[in-house]
């Protein structure tokens, strides 16, 4: 099945994430990174949520991952939708919505890749089947 | 210090009803508060310790007025579903530490008669809220991945709803009280992969409360005595995204906590009351408290081991959230009642444990495959 074209709510943006959301709107996804323990995150945090070293610096991720797990909800009033969370090349996982593509053959460890959906405001990050 | 022994379970109290248009939510809160007030056989004046979360109407300040309440001591702990399993815990710890003496504790709320309103977001808003993450498809979520790993199956999940149900029929109150077979399971419609609407349980209007006490005042009450002897709580969520893994939840952390608190092994138990929000969640919480190995709770569950009577290990005889009643979309507290009846002999005769002298409570609150808590309880009879 195939999921409908859907309107999503823009993001609201704050002083501390404002950097991601400009960068969206250029078409580049960012992740965070620790300089004081290298370990990247997502969302994005000002302060690593691993070491608290303050010292966090914005990545341009490569947009590829695997699908860790994911549901084709189907108790939807805008058609049905598959919520999953994706495991980035770079190491974080994250949550969002598998589109574009035959939500049945969707399987756990399918490799995917970002796309960009647009809102009233900046664009959200989703993925689609490579 | 250890809460071990040092405050009682005094009175129960869980609403009849499971549709309540015709009631306002701060007043089935008063209802629930007089049953478990007349349970132990004291009186309203008599508390000086309340406790409640988020499904009480503008939190603790109007209850505590509309109540008509005078307390010495207030919590007002919010972790989804497990909030009254963790005021348990807390209520232990202001007993030990005398800053109240009997203490109220209220869940109440009409999500059957309308919708609830969404959770307030946190800092991950923008970056979640709009992929349409529910309880269904958080939890679908799971059982997807442990199915993954550890080849768990739709039908050993079904076992689980079996289990409830068979409970179920003996209470005159359960929402859902026909038996159903493996088969009705897996024949119901898929609501989010690979839960089917049977793994779901129910959406019901109403609530319960507790009274929580001192062993002296317990013992001059002319109730059965039953007692908290280990408790833990804690949270998970997807730290950054780092070495994310859904098949887990917090009860490996809370469980060993109240277990360890407590002196007993998960052997010991004789009844478990554990969060039935949808059949994944009892599977998970089984393997996470440490009734099997993880990735080995489809075999535990699976042929009628919850069954009381025919099973190890007899678990929500009340039909649970699954079967009889979720108020308030939490399940918390009907796990803690439930728990308590079993200790007090007072479960329905054909699914009383026999000599049931040390039980489990336990519960997760929030959507165990985003972010959540835990909270265990151990409850002993005296």
């Amino acid at each position: 099945m195939m999921a409908e074209a859907k309107k999503y709510p823009a993001p609201q943006g704050n002083p501390e994430t404002k950097p991601f959301w400009d960068a969206a709107s250029q078409g580049k996804f960012l992740i965070k990174r620790c300089t004081a323990c290298g370990e990247p995150h997502y969302f994005p945090r000002s302060i690593c949520p691993f070491c608290f070293s303050d010292k966090t610096v914005w990545e341009e991720s490569s947009g590829e991952g695997e699908i860790y797990t994911f549901s084709l909800m189907r108790k939807s009033a805008t058609g049905p939708y598959a919520i999953a969370y994706v495991t980035l090349k770079e190491g974080p996982s994250l949550q969002t919505n598998i589109v574009d593509c035959d939500l049945d053959k969707l399987r756990i460890g399918q490799k995917v890749k970002l796309v960009f959906k647009p809102t009233d405001g900046a664009p959200l990050p989703f993925f689609t089947p490579v | 210090m250890s809460i071990k022994g040092k405050a009682y379970i005094a009175g129960i109290y869980e609403h009849p009803t499971r549709h309540a248009p015709d009631k306002s939510t701060a007043q089935l809160h008063a209802e629930v508060a007089k049953g478990a007030i007349e349970d132990a056989g004291l009186t309203k004046a008599d508390i000086d310790g309340y406790f409640c979360a988020g499904d009480a109407p503008g939190g603790a300040w109007p209850m505590v007025d509309y109540l008509g309440l005078k307390v010495r001591h207030i919590d007002s702990t919010e972790t989804g579903g497990c909030s009254y399993l963790i005021h348990l815990g807390h209520a232990a710890e202001a007993i030990a530490a005398g800053k109240c003496s009997i203490a109220l504790i209220t869940l109440a709320g009409k999500p059957r008669t309308s919708a609830m309103a969404p959770r307030a977001a946190g800092a991950e808003a923008d970056f979640e809220a709009a992929y349409g993450a529910t309880t269904h498809n958080a939890y679908g979520m799971c059982a997807m991945r442990h199915m993954h790993d550890y080849g768990t199956t739709s039908e050993q999940l079904a076992w689980i709803k079996v289990a409830a149900s068979h409970h179920a029929q003996y209470n005159e109150h359960a929402m859902l009280r026909d038996v159903v077979t493996v088969e009705d399971v897996l024949n119901s419609p898929m609501i989010s992969d690979p839960l089917h609407r049977l793994d779901c349980c129910v959406v019901t209007d109403g609530g319960g409360a507790l009274i929580v006490t001192t062993p002296e005042i317990a013992r001059s009450l002319k109730k059965p005595l039953v007692r908290l002897i280990g408790h833990g709580e804690a949270m998970k969520g997807p730290r950054g995204g780092k070495d994310l893994d859904l098949t887990y939840s917090a009860g490996v952390w809370s469980g060993p906590r109240a277990f360890e608190e407590a002196g007993v092994t998960p052997g010991d138990i004789k009844y478990a009351s554990i969060y039935d929000s949808f059949t994944i969640t009892v599977l998970m919480q089984l393997e996470d408290l440490g009734f099997c190995r993880k990735g080995e709770g489809g075999k535990f569950v699976a042929d009628g081991n919850l069954i009381s009577g025919v099973g190890k290990l007899p678990f929500n005889t009340d039909g649970g959230g699954l079967c009889s009643n979720h108020p308030v979309n939490r399940g918390g507290m009907t796990k803690i009642i439930e728990a308590v009846r079993q200790l007090r002999g007072q479960a329905h005769p054909k699914v009383q444990v026999p000599n049931c002298d040390l039980a489990i409570a336990h519960g997760t609150g929030g959507l165990l495959g985003v972010r959540h808590a835990a909270s265990t309880c151990i409850l002993e009879r005296a």
